[in-house]
């Protein structure tokens, strides 16, 4: 690799370094899995800024996403559109935030933004539901999910609008221990 | 320009290259962090000339890397430590499917399965290898050879089952260990060595016992799960991001759904109310039952051991009258505890709560048996030392008898006869060998019953009810008999009381501790196996208590129980005259006097003569559990002082969430 890619000019790769947690290799090596997805419609060279969008369906095929429960809910946060489909500097923004380098705080506010599943800037009783179900898939009966969601609800809403605003989240989660781990899965 | 002008100047610069190193951090789109990025850039380049611009970057860069690869070390490190957890993968399946409450018994087995490794390690290292390797071998002397009587049968199959022939005559028991006071070259002074084991594999079992005890008591504590916010870490905190395998994310799912479960059935407990005096009557009246039922195994158990003696009298025994005692024991170990689980339903505990009764009470139980068995064994005893007596006075004789009989036939009285064959040497009855066959054979057959148990009832049971469910009228596997449900309460106690056997029997047996090795190891496997093929979740599916002290609570009464008789018979009962390595020693703690006496210097001898009164004793351990009481108490009484400032300053809010540059720049939301 060395210093002789011609994918980036020298200030994008300096540009996307700062902008996020990544080192040059990594932020090729991200490129290339990027590139990897869709080869005919992803170019080699990026210094005009080509727009070339790539669609969901092949964003939640890759193996790190694939088994997430909430891959699609990830995927619509962060790509520009809403919709699932992401540009380069989405896919970089999508790793960088999940990254182990990433702050907690960071961490925090975006996964607010994935539990919010009708985008509201609140999870309400609906969007409780929908994740529990996500998670055991659907293997809860119902008066379970409804208990478990209004506990949640009981424990973590502040100001007791029946809903979790972004404060209320991140209070509840900055004090969890399982949120911010290195090692895998333990249960 | 003006003073006032390069210093805001010089402010802004300020905030705009801070704001360069820090744009990562900001929850924008990467499109509005580039632009951003490059009008900062360029502010600062404007206005900063050519102040070291590059400078700063790559020495940032360099200490990225370096943290990076520290974190990955950290992250490497972690993972081989998890991964040289033995059967870490296994257990944490099972506790996917069937809770932590059936994974404690696991993870229980396995730190008995450490422990056991231990010791076996100290007693083959320091016993039976030096005998081994530096002690006579087979055949050399009396206590090492098989009798000539018993060798046309000594490796009969039938025989050696029963622990007899070769077996007995080998390094597994107490007998073929020699008296010699010191082995081969490096004077390694093995019946010193085989005392202190034992005691050692006592002292060694209780600190672990204790410190795991402590440690766990360390971890919360208590039976309910006391955070503030179960339900919504559950929720927001449970799916590992890191899962990159479907079947790991199987697992994954089946133990986060088990996880709900067992934190609604804990938060419908909480929620219930009901008739608070129906509910103490019926605890009550259960309670009763069950002390009248155990009160009625324990008299049952006395008139059949009183029977057993009388019978030992006769000779015309039918097969149930001679075996009558194993048979009700194993009857009422059957029975009772199917019993008493019924009678505790009145009761209606919590999950948790109801198995730690059961647990005590099957305890009680058990306790009864090994009353028994201790009973008879120390008649067994009593009456081979009576039987000594008489040997001893008949082999001398003989003995007498052989050298007459030599120098008659060789008309010589001046050389020495050759020692006589070992095999035809009569020998005494040697009753510590014979404990420990006792204790072999119990834990062989028990080992036995405990497989055939799981084949019959849980294997036989599932295949039955899989193939015959076809051909038959009711639903076998909704209906009676259905699949079997893992009995937490039966194995813990099976475990522990066997870890009692292995204890009391070790030090008369040393190669008891290498079978339970062996068993331990098998069983981990094969209960893993039984568990997943053929067992279903409970009904309820409940959470093991935090601490899991009840299991070691139970484990250190059995240890002192253990260590009673095995004290008794070091400080009180003679040893044989011909077997083990404290044959001719008046009681088997002279060694350590003889030790004293002839390998330490004079003073010692006097300072532990002195520091043996008990009058010095007594009120030195006195003293010390005092301190250790209050200082326990202090510790907890601190504990909760800390704990209970934690919440005031938790619920003050202290802690802020926002970082200044959220607050401060009002975009930082993207819309």
């Amino acid at each position: 690799m060395g210093n002789k890619q011609t994918i980036f000019t020298a200030q994008q790769l300096d540009a996307y370094q700062d902008c996020t947690y990544f080192t040059r290799k990594e932020i090729l090596r991200l490129f290339y899995r990027y590139r990897d997805l869709a080869p005919q419609l992803v170019p080699l060279d990026y210094t005009n800024h080509p727009d070339v969008k790539l669609p969901y369906e092949l964003i939640g095929s890759m193996p790190e996403l694939k088994d997430n429960p909430f891959r699609q809910r990830i995927a619509e946060v962060f790509s520009e559109d809403g919709q699932g489909n992401m540009t380069l500097n989405d896919f970089l923004d999508m790793f960088s935030v999940l990254s182990e380098m990433a702050p907690r705080d960071l961490k925090a506010y975006y996964a607010f933004k994935i539990y919010d599943f009708n985008d509201d800037d609140f999870i309400c009783k609906s969007d409780l539901e929908k994740t529990l179900n996500k998670l055991t898939r659907n293997e809860l009966t119902e008066d379970e999910v409804r208990m478990v969601c209004e506990k949640v609800i009981d424990e973590a809403d502040l100001d007791n609008d029946g809903r979790l605003s972004l404060e209320d989240f991140q209070h509840m989660i900055v004090r969890a221990p399982d949120f911010l781990r290195y090692r895998n899965s333990d249960t | 320009m003006s003073e006032g002008e390069m210093a805001r100047l010089m402010e802004e610069v300020e905030e705009k290259k801070k704001l360069i190193a820090n744009i990562r951090t900001k929850p924008w789109r990467m499109q509005r962090r580039l632009v951003v990025l490059k009008e900062a850039q360029e502010f600062v380049d404007k206005f900063e000339g050519a102040l070291g611009k590059g400078k700063g970057r790559k020495w940032y860069a360099y200490k990225v890397m370096m943290m990076k690869k520290w974190i990955k070390f950290q992250r490497d490190f972690e993972n081989f430590r998890t991964a040289c957890i033995p059967w870490e993968r296994k257990i944490k399946e099972v506790e996917s499917h069937f809770g932590s409450s059936v994974a404690s018994y696991f993870i229980f087995l396995r730190w008995m399965y450490g422990m056991n490794l231990v010791l076996f390690g100290l007693t083959f290292g320091l016993v039976v290898i030096p005998e081994v390797l530096m002690g006579l071998p087979y055949g050399s002397i009396p206590r090492k050879t098989v009798p000539r009587a018993e060798q046309d049968t000594a490796q009969d199959y039938s025989v050696l089952m029963d622990f007899n022939g070769y077996c007995k005559y080998s390094v597994l028991f107490y007998g073929y260990y020699n008296d010699q006071r010191t082995v081969g070259l490096l004077k390694f002074r093995l019946p010193l060595s085989y005392l202190m084991v034992g005691i050692g594999s006592f002292g060694y079992s209780l600190m672990l016992v204790i410190r795991t005890m402590a440690k766990n008591a360390d971890v919360g504590g208590g039976d309910g799960e006391e955070g503030e916010f179960t339900f919504a870490w559950k929720m927001f905190t449970s799916w590992d991001y890191l899962i990159g395998n479907s079947e790991t994310a199987d697992n994954k799912y089946a133990s986060i759904t088990t996880s709900f479960k067992e934190s609604i059935v804990d938060e419908q407990e909480n929620q219930k109310d009901e008739n608070i005096h129906l509910r103490r009557f019926l605890r009550v009246l259960a309670n009763f039952l069950i002390t009248c039922s155990l009160g009625g195994s324990g008299y049952l158990i006395y008139f059949v051991v009183k029977r057993s003696q009388e019978f030992a009298n006769r000779t015309d025994l039918s097969w149930y009258e001679k075996n009558e005692l194993e048979i009700i024991m194993s009857l009422l170990g059957l029975v009772c505890p199917p019993l008493f689980e019924t009678i505790a339903e009145l009761e209606d505990y919590h999950p948790r709560i109801a198995l730690k009764w059961q647990l005590g009470r099957i305890f009680a139980l058990f306790l009864g048996n090994l009353y028994t068995f201790l009973f008879a064994l120390f008649d067994e005893v009593n009456t081979k030392l009576e039987e000594e007596e008489s040997i001893k006075n008949a082999s001398i004789w003989a003995l007498k008898e052989y050298y007459a009989n030599y120098s008659r036939m060789f008309n010589d009285t001046d050389t020495t006869p050759p020692p006589m064959n070992p095999a035809d040497v009569i020998r005494g009855p040697c009753w510590e060998t014979a404990v420990g066959i006792e204790f072999v054979k119990l834990t062989v057959s028990d080992i036995q019953v405990s497989y055939l148990t799981i084949l019959i009832m849980d294997f036989a049971r599932a295949v039955i009810v899989r193939f015959l469910n076809y051909c038959w009228c009711w639903d076998l596997e909704a209906g009676f008999p259905s699949y079997g449900e893992f009995d937490i309460s039966g194995n813990v106690l099976g475990l522990v009381f066997n870890q009692g056997m292995i204890w009391m029997g070790a030090f008369y047996a040393p190669g008891l501790v290498g079978i339970n090795v062996l068993r331990l190891l098998s069983s981990m496997y094969y209960q893993c196996w039984a568990v997943m093929a053929t067992n279903v979740p409970h009904e309820r599916v409940f959470k093991a208590s935090k601490s899991n002290n009840f299991y070691m609570g139970l484990l250190l009464l059995i240890l002192f129980l253990s260590l009673l008789p095995v004290v008794y018979t070091i400080m009180s009962l003679p040893p044989s005259f011909d077997c083990g390595p404290f044959s001719g020693k008046n009681k088997m703690y002279d060694v350590v006097m003889e030790t004293i006496d002839l390998d330490l210097p004079a003073f010692m001898g006097t300072l532990f003569s002195y520091a043996a009164n008990p009058g010095l004793i007594i009120p030195a351990v006195l003293l010390a559990i005092y301190y250790l009481n209050s200082t326990s108490e202090a510790y907890q009484n601190s504990n909760m002082e800390l704990k209970k400032k934690m919440q005031m300053v938790s619920r003050e809010g202290i802690f802020s969430i926002e970082t200044p540059e959220m607050r401060s720049d009002p975009g930082w939301m993207i819309r």
